[in-house]
């Protein structure tokens, strides 16, 4: 690769992946992927189970450790392959799971307060006290989600629509510079969808973002740069409308 | 999260576990020096010496809920913290016996003199000075806890992995003590303690001081504990507990918070075991048995993990039934009883004891506060979007 994109060098991308590959037990899950998120960037990728989709989220949160290739975070200022979880989070990338995974003991304000951009160490959450300055960020995060008449409910006791959000929320009030969102809209009601589409755009006028999703109304909706992933590789990029009228897609993701 | 953090700390039950704690601890000792031993009300000197001994068991019972209630480690070798830490005691009472002992050797304790050691091994130097045993009762078991923990956190061990591995550390800590050669007696063990900073070890005072410091040391920890779980610090935990990927995810580096929580938990367990020790008056290698610490969980179980209180309640109870079902004609039976409990705490309660109270406790308060907030719910569902998009507000 010589293309000026594809330099871990002089790259301007926020987020940029080279000829990454991954292989459990023989299956290769990744396949030499490469791409690149610029800044402020909404992208969503689309493919049939199995493309790597999830695979790919885990190589960029440190989860899992790519066989071969580079991934850099920030201009290429971070090798992201040799960072743990705990590292790259504290850099600034959030990560919503496929499930949503809320702290179900915990209240929907307990929820957001752990995830508060905040000193994550042992001593500072030991004697840690709330500030004014942290329950006026905690408002907003709750009044753009709509979860705020909920507050002091249990987060295990939220329908599922409201759990996403809520984990929406909580990348939020990390503060990060990319949010990974993995299927966000899965298991939601049409008007639950659209909302969640409306809420990603606002979300991307501060931040960037990248979203794994199935369904098709949805990111027509979002609107913005489509990945088409396949057997661990990009199969077409482009608008929704290229993509979906790329043969290839047709063939193995949308069907006829 | 907002109140004071005293008020979080001292909820109700909080406050009645401690007041019941401290009227307990007045009260023994008044029952058994001040009430004549004629009188039905007297407490025998037997029955202070045994409940002492269940305040340390509920104190080592604290010490596993904090870990396994509030960060789900499951620690089935906690009994080798105890241990240790009983074991620090036991060389400080060893080493006040001086020439009073069956050889009248004034530095080497009798087994040592028995095995031909010529002097003391370096390891029992500083033992006769009371600080310094102190220290050492939280230090070793938090030493061992902090380099154990730290492997075993950074690998990730977890589940019953860890819990097994747990059960390998103290089953190994049990051959090495049984060994004469380790050092610290053998089979046998350490015992025939004379005194304790001067007191008469057997004499009824001390045998009741020795009591209210186990009360004070159980309720000093049960503060410690609630501090730890109702900061932003024991939400953490909780959030590991729950969700440990998704805590990572978040940035918080879990096997830090694993690993403080499992050290203080282990220097409780220390402290346990040391308070334990001038009240039975012997340590051997038997408080290593892996069965032990399985035991001790049970007591959290039947108590209630994740509550604090229960622990120290389940420690009375189970071994409250211990010492009724072995002695006497229903000795044989105890550990079907035991094994029993446990299964029958495991289907028809699993919450313990105090866990199913709270949450009966918090059923009849949801119902009761569901009702009034109802209509406060419906006034905020049109500020934004449809109705039909926020089912929650409408249950």
């Amino acid at each position: 690769m010589t293309d000026a994109t594809y330099n871990s060098e002089t790259t301007s991308a926020l987020l940029y992946l080279n000829d990454i590959s991954v292989s459990f037990d023989g299956f290769r899950a990744l396949n030499e992927l490469s791409f690149v998120i610029e800044p402020g960037e909404m992208r969503a990728i689309i493919g049939p189970n199995g493309a790597g989709k999830t695979t790919m989220m885990d190589v960029i949160t440190g989860k899992t450790r790519p066989d071969t290739g580079d991934v850099f975070f920030e201009q290429g200022k971070y090798d992201l392959s040799t960072l743990d979880e705990t590292e790259i989070a504290t850099l600034g990338i959030g990560r919503k799971f496929q499930k949503p995974t809320v702290f179900e003991m915990h209240t929907v304000e307990d929820n957001l307060q752990l995830a508060l951009k905040n000193d994550r160490g042992v001593k500072a959450t030991l004697f840690w006290s709330s500030s004014p300055e942290q329950e006026t960020r905690l408002d907003e995060v709750l009044e753009t989600v709509r979860l705020k008449h909920l507050r002091h409910r249990i987060a295990g006791s939220l329908s599922h629509g409201q759990k996403q959000w809520l984990e929406i929320a909580m990348l939020l009030a990390q503060d990060p510079k990319l949010l990974l969102v993995d299927e966000p809209v899965a298991g939601m009601t049409d008007v639950e969808t659209m909302q969640t589409a409306e809420l990603l755009r606002e979300i991307n006028r501060t931040k960037s973002v990248v979203v794994v999703e199935h369904d098709m109304a949805f990111v027509r909706e979002l609107g913005v740069k489509v990945t088409c992933l396949h057997e661990g590789s990009v199969l077409a990029e482009g608008s929704i409308d290229q993509v979906s009228a790329n043969d290839r897609v047709v063939e193995v993701y949308l069907g006829r | 999260m907002t109140s004071h953090p005293l008020i979080r700390m001292l909820d109700r039950g909080s406050t009645l576990f401690l007041v019941l704690l401290g009227a307990f601890a007045i009260a023994i000792p008044v029952l058994n020096l001040l009430v004549p031993a004629t009188s039905s009300l007297h407490v025998s000197t037997y029955l202070v010496a045994l409940l002492g001994k269940y305040i340390c068991y509920g104190l080592l019972a604290l010490s596993i809920d904090l870990i396994w209630g509030y960060v789900g480690i499951l620690s089935l070798g906690h009994g080798a913290f105890f241990a240790l830490g009983g074991y620090a005691m036991g060389m400080y009472l060893m080493r006040q016996i001086g020439t009073r002992g069956v050889y009248a050797d004034p530095i080497l304790p009798d087994f040592m003199v028995f095995l031909n050691w010529k002097e003391l091994p370096f390891f029992w130097y500083g033992f006769q000075n009371f600080g310094y045993a102190m220290f050492m009762v939280l230090f070793v078991p938090g030493l061992l806890a902090f380099v154990f923990g730290w492997f075993a956190f950074r690998s990730r061990v977890t589940g019953v992995y860890l819990s097994i591995i747990t059960q390998a550390l103290t089953y190994a800590l049990l051959l090495g003590f049984f060994r004469n050669n380790f050092g610290f007696g053998g089979n046998n063990g350490l015992t025939d303690f004379k005194d304790i900073l001067g007191f008469n070890i057997q004499a009824d005072t001390t045998r009741n001081a020795l009591l209210v410091i186990s009360c004070l040391a159980l309720g000093l920890c049960f503060l410690i504990c609630r501090a730890i779980v109702t900061s932003k610090f024991g939400k953490v935990l909780v959030a590991i507990r729950d969700a440990e990927a998704r805590t990572r995810f978040m940035g918080y580096r879990v096997e830090s918070y694993k690993l403080f929580v499992f050290t203080v938990s282990a220097c409780m367990a220390g402290v346990a075991g040391a308070l334990y020790v001038p009240q039975v008056g012997i340590i051997n290698p038997s408080e290593f048995a892996p069965a032990n610490s399985i035991e001790a969980v049970i007591w959290v179980a039947v108590g209630g993990r994740g509550t604090l209180i229960g622990p120290v309640l389940g420690a009375f109870v189970v071994n409250y039934t211990k010492t009724f079902f072995t002695t006497g004609l229903l000795a044989p039976y105890w550990l079907f009883v035991l094994g029993g409990l446990f299964i029958g705490t495991t289907l028809f309660l699993p919450r313990g004891i105090v866990g199913a109270w709270a949450h009966w406790r918090a059923g009849v308060k949801e119902k009761s506060e569901a009702k009034r907030s109802a209509e406060a719910e419906d006034g905020m569902l049109p500020t934004r979007g449809s109705p039909s998009t926020q089912p929650g507000a409408a249950e």
